[in-house]
């Protein structure tokens, strides 16, 4: 009787939906997951083709292409879709895929949500993205849509105030499906401290996001009724300030960063020691890494804002607290360091990505230890140096690893493996192209370029230049990724269950292309 | 139309070739690769700084890809490797903390000394109030009773490509403002509408300036000459059409110069 009921139970499960109304209603976490990431993949490549608007125009000195106001709504929807579009709902796809398959659970905890979560993103999408076409176009205030100048923007800000509440609910939606799915459905036996480490960051990015994204529609909605209703927070006239709207938004923007870090830094502690073929150094010291960087996260916000006069007091705490972060950070990458020395190393595509991502998340690292140096960020502020930075940061840190992530989870995904010859093109012209691209940035800065204009001095010009050249080969490199992926989908050798060698982990033990439906027996860890 | 742009652009192509071949040569010095020479105290203590952070990371960064490239050159699995399996070493942990702590610390003691002299804005000689607005400076030596405003002077011919630019190509003003040498100036910055940042960055900086609130900060120009900045804070479409032009002068000089301005000013 009973296996008769199982039987019927499994003939249930295998039947995958068909058409449109599959993706429409699933409460799948995999077909939700696939859905975050081609989401995410449209939006980088959309968000890619802004910031390729913007280098043209800055190839050479003069305004050719676009007008100044144009040229801002391009940084700032740039910036907005690349964060909010791409690299957050890109790990929230990995997510929606690993973190049931590596806790042994059959599915998330919350699969309407789950469903809604993701359906709320398009429409965010396209209020975003539809905002540079109304009258006045869309945000030309910079990402941070500092108030007075996002006061004076036309409706295209409103729209985009909306799509950052929609955004906002759709993150802590799923950090909430999140924290339930890992406090609750672990497998028998699957403690807190057996965890991947995926799975760890991915939760404390989760109470991060539960943190910030409030505040920052709080910020949101005050500029919204600054704009409409009467109301004067920022408004020095009406007694308000606008410092105080910078000092909101980075009590979230901090936290921000970090909640576009973290999951990668959980990739990356996968990848490595696969390739390596030896066990994650440090696994506890990355977790209270990890917790510590979430931490000191909400303690450092001003250090953004060195310039707007601060107290003397105020300066040295930022600065004393922003020096902190080093500490947790540079154990993260020592411990990565150290899984790798001795190992038995190759380098397939996963691995390449993992160890650039690394060194170059570095270099970010360091420039951003200079930037905490309070003195020396009076220079640095607000020029190419920084914008170098963030992108050495998001681009290599995030951006790379998920990369990475994508080659090494793919045949597990679809059980087929990827074009190694096609991913090692698509890493290295990424890589190369991302350095030629950035690294002369850093000079701009220095030689005191600030960022936000559309035309530059002379003595700019050069640097201009090869950090265009570099950013068409970056942009146009990613369609090797895409050509990757479909053919991998559709055809490529078959995957083995292992894949990887080196591979350990609950979702190496399935099948692969892993079932539609996994783990509805839990599984035992030992 | 489009066909002239595209030749323009045809045009600059060999110059960024050149660009990318000597980008580690000669040529980069003239660009600036790095701050240009300061010439208050404020700017040189944040240039000494500067330099010893960035020596310090490039020793760090040397140092952590060293032993990455080390690794990955000898720990390779197609050299015959064996994985090692160790998983912790309390001993190597404590080392990685507590050295990065020591030169976090070292950084921060000169820092915080540079930082306490830079917010110190006593015993000034002469107070400037600097007001900007969407798209200029506006200036005025509270002491002496001078006001004047100072705005872009490159002609957007220059701009739109229809005639050459010139040497300083959006970095010069109609009206340039004085400074006398070795007097230090307190400066009172704040804005008409939206926040704007004035930058000199020879003269050390930078500060935003709030509508509605006033921010102060202080300029001790030690050499005799003629020093360009910008507007470092996004203010709207012609933020980067804002530029700062400063002249240092002897104090004989300065002298002459306000009187000029108060004749020339009608009163």
């Amino acid at each position: 009787m009973s296996e008769e009921i199982t039987a019927v139970a499994d003939h249930h499960h295998d039947d995958i939906p068909k058409g449109l109304s599959r993706w429409l209603f699933t409460t799948n976490h995999k077909d939700i997951g696939t859905l975050y990431l081609w989401f995410s993949f449209m939006m980088f490549i959309i968000g890619g083709a802004m910031a390729l608007v913007i280098r043209a125009e800055l190839f050479q000195p003069g305004l050719q292409l676009v007008n100044p106001h144009f040229f801002n709504q391009m940084t700032t929807v740039h910036a907005l879709v690349m964060i909010f579009g791409a690299v957050m709902p890109g790990f929230v796809g990995f997510a929606n895929w690993l973190v049931p398959l590596m806790i042994g659970a059959p599915d998330m905890a919350l699969p309407r949500m789950n469903n809604w979560s993701f359906w709320l993103l398009p429409f965010a999408g396209m209020l975003l993205i539809g905002s540079l076409f109304v009258p006045g176009g869309g945000p030309a205030a910079g990402w941070t849509i500092y108030p007075p100048l996002s006061i004076q923007t036309g409706m295209g800000m409103d729209l985009t105030i909306f799509a950052i509440h929609i955004l906002g609910m759709s993150s802590i939606l799923g950090s909430i499906n999140i924290i339930a799915t890992i406090l609750n459905m672990r497998a028998p036996g699957m403690t807190l401290m057996k965890m991947p480490l995926f799975v760890w960051t991915w939760m404390i990015t989760a109470f991060l996001l539960l943190a910030a994204m409030p505040v920052l529609a709080g910020a949101v909605t005050m500029l919204l009724t600054d704009r409409h209703f009467g109301t004067h927070f920022f408004d020095a006239a009406g007694g308000g300030d606008p410092l105080m709207f910078q000092h909101i938004f980075w009590f979230f923007g901090h936290p921000e960063v970090y909640i576009l870090i973290l999951p990668a830094f959980g990739m990356i502690s996968a990848i490595i020691p696969t390739f390596a073929r030896k066990p994650l150094f440090g696994y506890t010291s990355m977790v209270f890494a990890t917790a510590s960087i979430a931490f000191l996260s909400f303690i450092v916000w001003a250090h953004h804002m060195y310039t707007v006069g601060m107290p003397l007091s105020g300066e040295l705490f930022f600065m004393y607290a922003t020096m902190l972060i080093a500490i947790p950070t540079g154990v993260k990458i020592f411990n990565w360091l150290a899984t790798m020395w001795r190992g038995s190393m190759t380098f397939e595509t996963p691995m390449l990505y993992a160890i650039s991502a690394v060194a170059l998340f570095t270099v970010g690292g360091l420039t951003g230890v200079m930037m905490a140096i309070t003195p020396a960020d009076f220079q640095y502020h607000d020029t190419y140096f920084i914008v170098a930075h963030f992108h050495y940061v998001i681009f290599c840190g995030s951006v790379l690893s998920m990369f990475g992530a994508v080659y090494f989870w793919l045949p597990k995904w679809t059980g087929h493996m990827y074009n190694e010859t096609l991913g090692k093109w698509h890493f290295w012209l990424t890589v190369i192209a991302f350095n030629v691209t950035f690294f002369p940035q850093h000079f701009l800065g220095f030689a005191g370029m600030p960022r936000r204009i559309p035309d530059y001095a002379q003595q700019f010009t050069e640097f201009n230049m090869v950090s265009s050249i570099g950013a068409f080969v970056l942009g146009f490199s990613q369609i090797l990724l895409l050509i990757n992926v479909v053919r991998t989908i559709k055809a490529g050798q078959p995957a083995s269950d292992q894949v990887w060698e080196g591979a350990e982990g609950l979702e190496w033990t399935l099948p692969s292309p892993t079932p539609y439906h996994t783990f509805v027996t839990p599984p035992k860890v030992s | 139309m489009i066909h002239s742009r595209l030749r323009r652009l045809i045009s600059w192509m060999p110059r960024a070739l050149v660009g990318l071949l000597v980008t580690p040569g000669v040529a980069l010095a003239e660009w600036g690769l790095n701050f240009p020479r300061p010439v208050s105290p404020i700017a040189q203590e944040q240039y000494d700084l500067h330099m010893l952070i960035t020596w310090i990371v490039t020793v760090i960064f040397i140092i952590v890809f060293g032993i990455m490239f080390y690794s990955i050159i000898n720990h390779r699995k197609s050299k015959g490797v064996k994985a090692a399996q160790f998983s912790h070493s309390t001993k190597a942990e404590v080392i990685w903390t507590v050295i990065p702590t020591l030169i976090l610390l070292g950084m921060a003691i000169p820092s915080t000394k540079a930082l306490i002299m830079m917010e110190d804005t006593t015993e000034s000689n002469m107070t400037i109030k600097v007001s900007g607005f969407q798209w200029g400076w506006h200036y005025e030596y509270l002491d002496h009773g001078i006001e004047f405003y100072s705005k872009l002077s490159t002609p957007r011919a220059q701009i739109k490509g229809e005639e050459p630019k010139g040497e300083h190509y959006l970095l010069e003003v109609d009206k340039h403002m004085a400074l006398p040498v070795g007097q230090k100036v307190r400066f009172l910055i704040t804005s008409h509408d939206v926040i704007h940042a004035w930058w000199v960055p020879q003269l050390g900086g930078k500060k935003d300036g709030f509508p509605g609130f006033i921010n102060e900060f202080w300029i001790k120009p030690t050499e005799v000459g003629t020093y360009r900045g910008q507007c470092s804070e996004l203010c709207g479409k012609d933020h980067g059409f804002m530029p700062i032009v400063v002249d240092t002068m002897e104090q004989v000089d300065f002298d002459a110069w306000v009187a000029k301005q108060k004749s020339a000013a009608p009163s």
